[in-house]
């Protein structure tokens, strides 16, 4: 009897302990806090970066050379730099810097800082370097063909005469932030160009400054009063949190804890249509869907077969039912918003239609193959799809699932039959598709490139010399027709069945106004955000 | 000086402790040699390059060579095992590969996180679980038996995933009681300074007591499921080691001699039953400071479950080996600590040794 009085009054005590009601919640008017997650992040130096949150914050704390509108990806324009002069024999572009310009920390920016993030960036050689090494430079070369002419003015000789929209583009990329030499050479340690200092620290000039990342926890920006590119943001600090669960990330921005979620699913992103407080925005992103068609197997290699699997994936039913406008069908490798992009959908759900072309290619009954799928994200749930989809036509596929690095561990060695994924481009200009989906120089095991073409081990020597053409294309509407051609052809006969072309959807807070969705993380900007 | 004294003394104790210490040590070495020599062999036997992981995909051949010779890839991999305790001997658990941080530094920024919320969780589970299972096992057989037992079955099944995001729906979404996912509120993030990484510490010891309300709604539905998983295992323990001392002939003797019964219970049976139990509670707490994985998913907790779990989809093989290290060590080390209860506890085991 005792005992069941006094344990009753305890765990009355405890609850209340813990029930303390809290206010509910609401961030700081002139705080903008988004949850996402970024456990991607490995560095938040501009030379390194090359994921998306990351690419995501870079984006809004430096400043690239030239920069395009997101309204309309054509529109080239200076970013650091002012303007821009190719030399008669095309090999040479120089650059003058925008007057004025200051860094956080206080230092002036000038063609010193340009010249030094560039090199610096060659030097590094991390993982995206190679979108400026395509010109030509090398670690051993790149001091040479980088070179300052006075404080405002630098050039850059490439070894061929390279298409300048196609060099402009590159130069948007966030391997191509200036960053504040002064300050990180203060920070250099044996020669490692300031690299240990700048993973984690800041040296740029943009709208935000990054004052501390803490991993699988948060980033925290903070306003850059030196910015001068714009009206002052109304935002004096950004935050990210990290929440790697979707439904938390939910709770949390109904609740007001955060004011945007971006890792929604689509069932929780059609939940919240009915919640007053809630807005959702979407824009296209460069990512895209994709089937990838080994060509080592006996099957696959056939012609008609890689014709019958392009219609036997339903897109539009995928892409509303089960994507919900996560996804938007898009046939072709270079996405929406990029140089040379074509709308086209030459292919439908057409069972009766692939059976043709299976018996045209022996293959009456069907066949069987394996789809390595990674288990995270909305993969599988596309893959069943598609497998239920094949099936009607006898194409038995059985489903292997791995998470990503074992997936992509055995794509890359070629040891898949069909892999199912998403790619997508690095940097802004039509080539980093075409150069990996369309152009494959050398199909041995040991090849040097390991292109998508290569991937799937197939080899048309007509595309790829297509492909390295049009980077030579001086005039901008000759060489977007080159790679509408290209397409046009690729989509019949390549071993890639493209299905989707990504869409971002925020869900936001209604009093969250101006946050704007870029065609590539980099170019998602927040320094516009204001909030009544 | 009193150096001849404490030479004397140590002599003298030298029979009775440096076997033991020796033994524990001993057993301590080969542990964590086995725990190491396991994980580093499983982690190189799983077909994933880490060089993709550390590099991303798209790499050219030139960056994916250098980073494979950086990461000692090129040696055999016996050699690479051996540079690795090398390194662990002159107390350097090496870097990521991934993000090129020192493993101690990322331990140390996580694992406070788990150690607050695993001692809160174990916290609960004893102050509940024991009483619960003293009173189930007097009452044994009885209405009040079933209700602990099905109270205990559904804490041990349920998936706490699932207890988690519904708990935050209904206490965090609904209700507004508690603080959502993460350690704190961003408000009063910088409303103090970390000094022990354990936040209820750190605002407490600086009177933030706004911060560490806020901290307190934040840990308690976390704590609270990890207490409840605790207190299921705890009770059902408590009550089948309290049923055995029950069934003893000193409980019928003192029952004779007219003890009162809640005297018999408490002290006499349960003093005894404690001494099992101090194991069970020891390993529990033990599970919990290895890190819950989904809960700290769930809750967006920045602990060791989570930065092990991240670390080993990345194949960043330094810091599973990191983690799988301070595990080990924490078993070993909570093992030793029951051992030395024990001897409190239990006279006779102090006679025997």
């Amino acid at each position: 009897m005792h005992y069941s009085r006094n344990l009753l009054a305890a765990t009355a005590m405890a609850l209340s302990l813990f029930a303390s009601p809290q206010v509910q919640a609401e961030t700081p008017a002139d705080t903008l806090v988004m949850a996402w997650n970024i456990d991607d992040i490995i560095s938040l130096d501009p030379a390194e970066i090359f994921e998306f949150s990351a690419a995501e914050i870079a984006g809004n704390s430096y400043e690239r050379l030239v920069t395009y509108s997101n309204d309309d990806v054509s529109n080239v324009y200076g970013g650091a730099a002012e303007s821009w002069t190719v030399s008669d024999d095309g090999l040479t572009l120089t650059f003058k810097m925008k007057e004025g310009k200051t860094f956080a920390s206080g230092n002036p920016m000038t063609a010193e800082d340009a010249v030094y993030s560039l090199v610096r960036a060659i030097k590094l050689d991390k993982s995206p370097a190679f979108i400026l090494g395509q010109f030509g430079l090398t670690p051993d070369n790149v001091e040479e063909k980088i070179k300052l002419i006075d404080p405002m003015t630098f050039s850059m000789t490439m070894d061929k005469a390279y298409a300048p929209s196609f060099v402009l583009y590159c130069l948007t990329a966030t391997v191509s932030s200036v960053v504040d030499s002064k300050l990180v050479k203060e920070h250099e340690v044996d020669g490692d160009w300031g690299y240990d200092w700048l993973k984690t620290n800041y040296a740029g000039s943009g709208p935000f400054v990054i004052r501390e990342w803490r991993p699988s926890e948060a980033v925290i920006l903070e306003r850059n009063d030196n910015w001068t590119g714009g009206d002052t943001p109304a935002m004096s600090r950004v935050i990210y949190r990290h929440i790697a669960e979707s439904a938390a990330q939910r709770l949390a921005l109904e609740a007001g804890d955060v004011d945007v979620a971006r890792n929604l699913t689509p069932e929780e992103l059609e939940a919240l249509k009915s919640n007053p407080d809630i807005k959702l925005q979407q824009g296209a992103k460069g990512a895209i869907w994709y089937l990838g068609m080994n060509q080592k197997n006996e099957y696959l290699s056939r012609p008609q077969v890689r014709e019958a699997m392009k219609y036997l994936v339903d897109y539009h039913t995928i892409a509303d039912t089960i994507m919900k406008g996560k996804v938007t069908v898009h046939q072709n490798f270079l996405p929406e918003g990029f140089l040379g992009a074509i709308p086209d959908e030459p292919y439908s759900f057409d069972p009766a239609k692939a059976k043709e072309l299976l018996a045209e290619a022996g293959l009456p009954d069907g066949f069987s193959v394996t789809m390595d799928v990674r288990s995270s994200g909305d993969t599988p749930a596309i893959a069943e799809a598609i497998q239920a989809n094949m099936a009607q036509a006898g194409v038995n596929i059985e489903l292997i699932p791995g998470d990503g690095g074992q997936v992509l561990t055995k794509y890359r060695g070629r040891a898949h039959d069909i892999y199912i994924g998403q790619w997508g481009p690095d940097y802004q200009d039509p080539n980093t598709n075409a150069d990996t989906f369309a152009a494959n120089d050398d199909n041995s095991d040991d090849a040097a490139a390991k292109p998508l073409a290569w991937r799937n081990a197939w080899q048309d020597e007509g595309m790829t010399k297509i492909t390295r053409d049009a980077v030579l294309e001086g005039d901008a509407a000759v060489r977007a027709k080159m790679y509408e051609d290209l397409q046009r052809e690729w989509v019949k006969t390549s071993p890639f069945v493209v299905m989707f072309q990504q869409i971002e959807v925020q869900a936001l807070r209604k009093n969250v106004e101006g946050l704007q969705i870029g065609p590539s993380f980099d170019t998602n900007f927040f320094y516009t955000v204001t909030k009544d | 000086m009193a150096d001849a004294d404490l030479g004397e003394g140590r002599r003298r104790a030298l029979p009775e402790w440096v076997p033991a210490l020796a033994r524990i040590l001993g057993t301590v070495a080969v542990t964590m040699l086995g725990l190491m020599l396991i994980t580093f062999f499983i982690g190189r036997v799983v077909p994933v390059d880490p060089v993709i992981l550390v590099i991303g995909d798209r790499a050219p051949k030139s960056v994916y060579d250098r980073t494979f010779i950086e990461l000692g890839l090129d040696k055999p991999i016996w050699q690479q095992f051996l540079i690795y305790l090398g390194q662990v001997f002159q107390g350097d658990l090496g870097d990521s590969f991934l993000t090129k941080r020192p493993i101690i530094s990322d331990i140390a920024r996580v694992f406070p996180a788990t150690l607050e919320l695993a001692t809160v969780g174990i916290l609960i589970g004893t102050l509940f679980g024991v009483p619960l299972g003293v009173f189930a096992a007097v009452r044994q057989g009885k209405l009040a038996d079933q209700v602990v037992r099905v109270v205990g079955l559904i804490g041990y099944s349920a998936p706490i995933f699932w207890l988690g995001l519904l708990g935050l729906l209904l206490f965090y979404a609904r209700l507004h009681w508690i603080g959502g996912p993460g350690r704190v509120d961003i408000s009063f993030e910088y409303s103090f300074t970390n000094r022990t990484g354990l936040m209820l510490l750190d605002t407490a010891m600086q009177g933030e007591w706004a911060a560490f309300r806020n901290v307190v709604g934040h840990i308690a539905l976390p704590g609270a499921l990890l207490g409840y998983l605790s207190m299921a295992y705890i009770s059902r323990m408590s009550r089948s080691f309290m049923l055995n001392e029950l069934g003893q002939e000193y409980i019928t003797t003192a029952r004779v001699k007219g003890v009162p019964e809640r005297r018999i219970i408490w002290v006499h049976a349960l003093r005894n039953a404690a001494v099992p139990l101090v194991t069970v509670i020891a390993l529990s707490y033990a599970g919990l400071l290895e890190g819950a994985v989904l809960t700290e998913t769930v809750f967006s907790w920045p602990g060791l479950g989570q930065y092990l779990t991240n670390s080993l989809q990345k194949a960043d093989m330094n810091a599973v080996l990191g983690c799988t290290l301070v595990i080990g060590t924490i078993y070993i080390g909570l093992n030793l600590l029951s051992d030395l209860l024990y001897t409190l506890l239990d006279p006779r085991v102090r006679r025997r040794t």
